[in-house]
């Protein structure tokens, strides 16, 4: 299928789902969930185009989804925009972050890359935490607006945004796939030095990666505040996020688009289910033990292993 | 000498913490020439080519290529230029098939370049090119772990080429081959530089190198011992001690 194709079937399979799931849904809390699972699976696919595409491990996605949630709340107290809108906002921020991170660490590869992520996310929180505007370390309440801007509760609202999110980051992801970008990305995954030879344009590459991966983080995280209307840096930040943004693909695979949405829907709904039977303190157990599964029977993910299988049989 | 200087390397110097990998070295290359580069295990043969082509910043001289200075220039535009190299330990894309180890040189070397637009079918119709001239055309959508290390050189060497080089630097592409395969690497080399492709060899086979070259450089300890034409230089007395007497 072509790119564009892959747009507009995307679209029509969003847009099904949205109706049906509008119009057959009453209770309130499946779509508090599913809002859940839609942002992991955007930040799951963000995370991928550099983590899986370009090799590039990044630790810091609370970071960008936070960075995300905080220009959302500069905007809700000095403007009066439209999510939408704050959403852009948000991912240009991070975007701008993501370049930053690329440039500052253009030399570093492997564990030095992934260390100076995690050191990024610390500076990012220590900077939110000390910033009294945004709320500090108490965090901010943020009062949403009475009325959704179209028909629906506003949960339903946020649920119909971050699914547009989610249709667009996944086609985002399946275009570079299959391009002469995603190629790049690839040699520099596998040999950064071959890459270079080969006329690739590594840094360069890296940046685009750095920058767009960390925009499509800030966009989901956008519209948290609004999703939870009290903001703290402790739970925007949460490691939560950069640890199930790791675990989603590797779990269901790391060079497909289709990798990042399997493991989201999976890991996302199985937490889901588990904070509503027993505890959301179980979560990351829950994930850790999987990606400890998967590492040792499936180091390809879901994905991975339905190819080999599929080899297997054509042999 | 065949033609103007393609390359000008002068007091080229590279090291590695203390140690003197590269000391001064001055080498030119002709256009259209097949020039072979010899020395002994560690004598800086794979250091130079490094330098020359981009792959490690020289500490020191300077470097022109088709008469622009390229000393700061990133390995991509080198290539872009016209500087093509194989790795001596191949580094293949192991997560892509073979086609695509030579569709990406076509994507940003070819068509990164003036006037060149490949569309898609006409770089499938290259790649495949490429890997027939190689003896790899059956195993196009295989990856490079199902590739032995011989079929890995040349994978090597046949990405290199696709970038559609000037200048083509051939680090011991011929390393394990077998005698009849040695020859077929040579046929290659030699059909590409009859297109006009300058190439250096880099090899340890001494009967290829003398079969191919027009001139031969040598190299020992970082330094460069000799530079004329093949008969001469290896009957240089101090090539003879450092190089072909041990
Ligand atoms: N990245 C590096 N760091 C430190 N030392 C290096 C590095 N690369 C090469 N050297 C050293 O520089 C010297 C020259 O190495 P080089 O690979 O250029 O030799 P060579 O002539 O290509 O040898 P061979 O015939 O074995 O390929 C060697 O002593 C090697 O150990
Ligand atoms: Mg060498």
């Amino acid at each position: 299928m072509g790119a564009a194709r892959f747009w507009i079937v995307s679209f029509v399979v969003s847009l099904a789902f949205l109706v049906l799931t509008r119009w057959g849904i009453s209770n309130e809390y499946y779509f508090f969930a599913a809002y859940q699972v839609l942002q992991f699976i955007v930040l799951a696919t963000a995370w991928n185009i550099l983590g899986g595409y370009t090799g590039y491990t990044n630790f810091g996605t609370g970071a960008f989804f936070a960075v995300g949630a905080y220009t959302a709340v500069v905007l809700h107290k000095t403007t009066a925009l439209p999510i939408p809108v704050m959403m852009l906002a948000g991912g240009v921020i991070s975007g701008i972050v993501g370049f930053g991170m690329g440039y500052l660490t253009l030399r570093l590869k492997g564990v030095f890359f992934a260390i100076a992520t995690l050191a990024l996310a610390i500076v990012a929180q220590t900077l939110i935490v000390n910033w009294d505007y945004v709320g500090g370390s108490r965090g901010i309440y943020v009062i949403r607006p009475q009325y959704a801007p179209i028909s629906g509760s506003y949960i339903q609202y946020l649920y119909s945004l971050m699914l547009a999110l989610t249709w667009i980051s996944v086609a985002i992801a399946r275009t570079i796939e299959r391009s002469t970008l995603g190629l790049g990305f690839n040699a520099i995954r596998d040999d950064e030095q071959a890459a270079e030879a080969a006329g690739v344009p590594t840094l360069r590459l890296k940046l685009i990666s750095t920058t767009l991966s960390g925009a499509l983080m800030g966009m989901s995280g956008a519209p948290l505040p609004y999703y939870v209307t009290y903001l703290d840096p402790a739970s925007s930040f949460n490691l939560s996020y950069a640890v199930n943004s790791v675990a989603m693909p590797l779990i269901g695979g790391m060079t497909s688009w289709i990798g990042p949405v399997i493991g989201a829907v999976l890991l996302g709904t199985i937490q889901q289910l588990a904070t509503v039977t027993i505890s959301s303190a179980l979560n990351l157990l829950i994930v850790g033990v999987l990606l400890i599964v998967f590492v040792v029977i499936a180091p390809n993910g879901i994905v991975g292993l339905v190819q080999s299988r599929r080899r297997a049989r054509r042999r | 000498m065949t033609g103007a200087p393609l390359l000008e390397a002068g007091g080229v110097g590279k090291r590695f913490g203390g140690f003197v990998a590269l000391e001064s070295i001055d080498i030119t290359v002709a256009a259209g020439e097949r020039l072979g580069l010899i020395g002994p295990n560690g004598s800086g043969k794979s250091t130079l080519v490094n330098c020359l082509s981009g792959t490690l910043h020289h500490d020191s001289g300077s470097i022109v290529f088709d008469g622009r200075p390229i000393d700061g220039v990133p390995a991509y535009q080198r290539t872009r230029l016209g500087i093509a190299r194989s790795f001596q330990l191949p580094k293949p894309f192991r997560s892509l098939s073979l086609i695509d180890n030579l569709r990406i040189p076509l994507l940003y070397t070819v068509n990164a370049r003036h006037g060149a637009h490949l569309a898609g079918p006409a770089i499938q119709e290259r790649c495949r090119g490429l890997l027939a001239d190689v003896g790899l055309a059956d195993k196009a959508y295989h990856l490079p772990r199902d590739l032995t290390q011989v079929e890995m050189r040349k994978l090597e060497l046949a990405r290199a080429v696709a970038s559609a080089p000037r200048l083509l630097f051939a680090d011991e592409a011929m390393a394990g081959l077998s005698p009849s395969e040695v020859e077929e690497i040579l046929a290659v080399l030699f059909r590409l530089n009859d297109a006009g492709i300058t190439i250096v060899l880099i090899e340890h086979i001494m009967r290829a190198v003398m079969s191919f070259s027009t001139r031969l450089v040598v190299l020992v300890a970082g330094q460069k011992i000799a530079d004329g034409s093949p008969q001469e230089a290896i009957r240089n007395p101090e090539v003879e001690r450092a190089y072909l007497g041990e």
